[in-house]
């Protein structure tokens, strides 16, 4: 019990606020990082030598950011922290890592993976020219490197995160050219009701959009993207789309930021053989989990993005509630009161979540209608003509066959910016409900990593188990 | 015994199991005119078939093999033509290189036998294997080189079989998993799990590493164990490395191989095997293989020592006591053939198991010796 090995993945919101937990009862968890500095996407900490203030940096958001940061300065002589690392894979009871070229299998009780999100990506003609970016992407050159992705930026998609790196820019100084939604306005009428679960939330967002307007950005809802138009030398010089009105127009500017809301990154939890669920209202397989977190894995939890796009406050309290979660299944006295605290926070984020992919929905039939030229998968550069052949002639119906035979989702992303609008492709190519396309499987490791990698000199001869 | 409904289909032959050898085995029963029906649990070549390192090597097989592995190799040569479709063939060539003096006997040994079984290689010494193939580590003493031999798309050649077939006329069921096998009268009846049945005079058990199950149920179970070999591969690199390359040691740790496709990646495999579960369909790599298999990869080809692993991967493989397949004839059942356990090195073999098996299945009996290969060698008493 007191002697148990509890890793956390990550070092966001969520991972932060498990270790503060884990800590606290006196466990010294692991906590793995990929990245070198805590505070995870969303309040992601400056390079050593950067100083530009938090209110800067985080804008609204910079009381929330400080307290975590003070929160994990606060607890790095009580918890083991191993930023610069990768977990690449887990097997059953241990976790696989990678720091500075050296590998280590470092067994667990207790697993938390808090491992974030990314841009849900849906392809568009001219999307693989230079001066694409994904609104993740945008945002990590404006907060790490205080850099803007082109001279004259419009940005395309939907979601919350669509205004809010628009505005990040806009405020930053950067030409922002217009922002670009592919939802239409009257679905966040609809989602309303969901929305004001979080009023104070909803009213930033609102905030948000008419700063954008007041600044005289151009803010059109209801687009449909048609191209991005450019050369593969000079790369994008224009936005091209279908506006309400039905008109199509191109947009000059010289880059474009793209995404679609969120995606959680899940490998870790596939690795871990959790069991996934296909939720219908977001159009995505998400690991299955209960109320506090817990997989369908014992000993494996999942909190934050990396299971439910509950945004920064919501990964804080799933965090938490994941930590007490497997704090009482280690047999720790947990009070009753604390968690149903953490559950009613992670029930109302959850509805507002569900506001926002009613508001910010996929668009999905955009899939359909991709121009058999257009580049899939950007890694292996298969276009959506050739996923649609090994669909329809191949017999390909199931999105790792299509793997097998058309290479969508075998490069070095491993599908997971491809995979989501590959099966919206396939399944649109012969009509079939995209769950039944699947998705595709998670395999080790979740990032690349180098052949001179060697494992941790006490590591050598370790067995993991033992061929059947 | 089940009770015996109209059929959902009734051939010639019914094949059990869509791999390479099943999904072959149909398409060379179509080239001679018989019916078939191919049955398929799931996708045709989606188990080992499907996801193998993709090796068409003759060099280093138990020798009495390789008239089945020069057979099997002509075909690879035509198998475009065959089928229609590209399961990227390249004839670039193999090279099996050793580390030790003891080792370079071996492989002298082998290519004067293998000679006398029509298999010509080529021995180069330590400077001159550097010269022609520089990417070579240093630590390389000889090497025994196969030009004719090379490697092809494991993803794609079952299926292209299978859809040749059909096209053909075979009927092709696949997520039909089957559950009884049983002779009634002059005909094999073979069931489904969803109680669909199908009807034939001759049955060809294909069914890989579920081949036994099969088999058991006309009492003739097999010893096999089963592993998953352990793959990886690199981001794409500079397209190098034509022939594939192998390591031909008695120290399990250092077997490594591997071949680069024209689109860049390095494929990699060997050294110890990991857990693979038939039941569950499920098969692992164990981290520390991997970690094994990196510095090997470094000692055979050095310049790799800095490329990134994007993937890794398993599959799901029957072993025989003797590292030898079970394919031939019943000997219990007439109309009765396996063709299954084949040790790790069957994708090389499909074509010409398929071929085969035909000819025996359809002639009564093939040039190609098959001996070895009963499974009456695992009778009891
Ligand atoms: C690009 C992007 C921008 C966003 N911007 C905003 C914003 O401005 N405002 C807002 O409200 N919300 C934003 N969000 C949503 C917000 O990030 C989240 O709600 C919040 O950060 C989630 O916290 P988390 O702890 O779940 O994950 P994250 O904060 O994403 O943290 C994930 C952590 O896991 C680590 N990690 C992941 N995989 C591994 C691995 N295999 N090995 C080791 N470490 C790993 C990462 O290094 C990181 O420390 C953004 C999301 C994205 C993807
Ligand atoms: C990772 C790996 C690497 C390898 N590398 C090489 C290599 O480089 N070169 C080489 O020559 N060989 C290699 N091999 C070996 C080679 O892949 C196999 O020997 C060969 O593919 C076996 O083919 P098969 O058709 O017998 O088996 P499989 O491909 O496994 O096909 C058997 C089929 O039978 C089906 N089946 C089973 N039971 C039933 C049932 N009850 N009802 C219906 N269908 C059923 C299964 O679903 C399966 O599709 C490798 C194998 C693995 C796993």
């Amino acid at each position: 019990m007191a002697g148990s090995r509890v890793i956390v993945v990550g070092a966001g919101p969520a991972g932060v606020r498990a270790a503060e937990i884990l800590a606290e009862a006196g466990l010294a968890p692991i906590v793995i990082n990929e990245g070198s500095r805590d505070g995870g996407q969303i309040y992601r900490r400056q390079p050593d030598n950067f100083s530009r203030p938090p209110s800067k940096l985080y804008g609204t958001e910079a009381a929330k950011a400080t307290a975590l940061h003070a929160a994990f300065d606060g607890l790095r002589r009580r918890v083991d922290y191993r930023p610069d690392t990768l977990a690449w894979n887990v097997t059953p009871g241990v976790l696989h890592t990678v720091h500075h070229g050296q590998t280590q299998d470092i067994p667990f009780d207790a697993l938390i993976v808090c491992s974030g999100a990314t841009d849900r990506l849906m392809p568009v003609k001219g999307w693989n020219l230079s001066g694409t970016y994904s609104l993740g992407a945008a945002q990590i050159a404006l907060k790490a490197q205080a850099v803007s992705i082109g001279r004259r930026v419009a940005f395309l998609g939907t979601g919350p995160l669509l205004y809010l790196v628009a505005s990040q820019y806009q405020a930053a100084g950067a030409e922002v050219a217009g922002v670009f939604d592919t939802s239409p306005f009257a679905l966040r009428v609809k989602a309303l009701p969901k929305l004001l679960a979080r009023p104070a939330v909803l009213a930033k967002g609102l905030a948000l959009v008419a700063k954008l307007k007041r600044a005289g950005i151009p803010v059109e809802t209801g687009v449909t993207p048609v191209e991005i138009a450019g050369t593969p030398d000079a790369g994008v010089s224009g936005l091209v789309l279908r506006d309400r009105a039905g008109r199509v127009r191109e947009i000059a500017c010289d880059a474009v930021a793209l995404g679609y809301h969120l995606r959680p990154e899940t490998q870790l939890a596939d690795l871990a053989r959790c069991d996934f669920a296909f939720d219908a209202e977001s159009r995505q397989w998400l690991p299955t989990i209960d109320a506090d977190g817990r997989s369908s894995v014992p000993g494996v939890y999942l909190a934050g993005d990396g299971a439910r796009i509950l945004g920064a406050d919501g990964a804080e309290a799933a965090g938490a509630l994941a930590a007490l979660a497997a704090l009482r299944d280690l047999g720790h006295d947990v009070a009753d009161g604390r968690i149903d605290a953490l559950r009613r926070d992670c029930a109302r984020m959850d509805r507002f979540r569900r506001g926002l992919v009613e508001a910010f929905p996929w668009p999905a039939a955009n899939a359909a209608a991709l121009p058999d030229e257009t580049v899939v998968c950007r890694c292996e550069a298969i276009t959506a003509g050739e996923l649609r052949r090994v669909a329809r002639a191949m017999g390909a119906t199931e999105a790792n066959r299509a793997k097998a035979f058309s290479r969508v989702g075998m490069g070095r992303c491993q599908g997971r910016y491809c995979g989501q609008a590959g099966a919206e492709i396939i399944a649109a190519a012969i009509d079939t409900p995209v769950e039944s396309v699947g998705r595709l499987r998670g395999q080790a490791p979740v990032k690349p990593f180098s052949l001179s990698a060697t494992p941790l000199a006490d590591q050598k001869g370790t067995e993991q188990g033992t061929p059947a | 015994m089940n009770p015996i409904k109209t059929p959902t289909a009734q051939a010639d032959v019914i094949v059990v199991g869509g791999g390479i050898m099943g999904a072959a085995s149909a398409f060379f029963l179509r080239q001679r005119g018989r019916s078939v029906i191919l049955l398929e649990r799931g996708l045709v070549g989606q188990q080992a078939s499907g996801v193998n390192f993709g090796n068409v090597r003759r060099q280093g097989r138990f020798l009495p093999q390789l008239p089945l592995a020069n057979r099997s190799r002509a075909i690879w040569g035509r198998l475009n033509e065959l089928l229609g479709e590209d399961a990227e063939f390249l004839p670039t060539g193999h090279i099996r290189i050793c580390y030790r003096d003891e080792q370079v006997g071996v492989l002298e040994q082998y290519a004067k036998d293998a000679r006398t079984y029509g298999l010509d290689l080529e021995m180069i010494g330590r400077n001159a294997l550097r010269e022609r193939f520089p990417f070579i580590g240093p630590e390389a003493l000889a090497g025994s080189y196969s030009p004719t031999d090379g490697h092809a798309n494991p993803r794609l050649a079952a299926p292209a079989f299978g859809r040749a077939a059909a096209r053909n006329g075979a009927q092709v069921f696949e997520n039909t998993e089957i559950a009884v096998v049983e002779k009634t009268g002059e005909d094999f009846l073979v069931s489904a799990t969803d109680g669909r049945q199908f009807r034939a005079p001759a049955l060809l058990i294909a069914a890989g590493a579920w081949g036994t199950h099969l088999s058991s149920q006309f009492g003739e179970p097999v010893p096999q164990s089963v592993h998953g070999p352990q793959m990886g591969v690199t981001e794409p690199l500079p397209y190098r490395i034509q022939p594939v390359l192998g390591v031909s040691t008695t120290v399990t740790e250092e077997v490594v191989y591997l071949r680069q496709i024209p689109r860049g990646n390095v494929i990699f495999g060997g050294g110890n095997r990991g857990p693979a579960y038939p039941d569950l369909r499920r098969s692992y790599v164990l981290p520390t293989n991997t970690m094994n298999q990196l510095p090997q990869l470094k000692r055979l080809v050095p310049a790799l020592a800095n490329v990134n692993i994007i993937r890794v991967w398993s599959g799901i493989e029957a072993y025989l006591p003797d590292d030898r397949p079970v394919m031939g004839p019943s000997s219990r059942v007439p109309g009765l053939y396996y063709a299954f356990g084949f040790c790790g090195h069957g994708f090389q073999l499909g074509p010409g198991v398929g071929d085969v098996m035909a000819e025996l299945i359809d002639a009564g009996a093939t040039s190609t010796p098959l001996d070895p290969f009963s499974i009456a060698r695992f009778l009891q008493g």
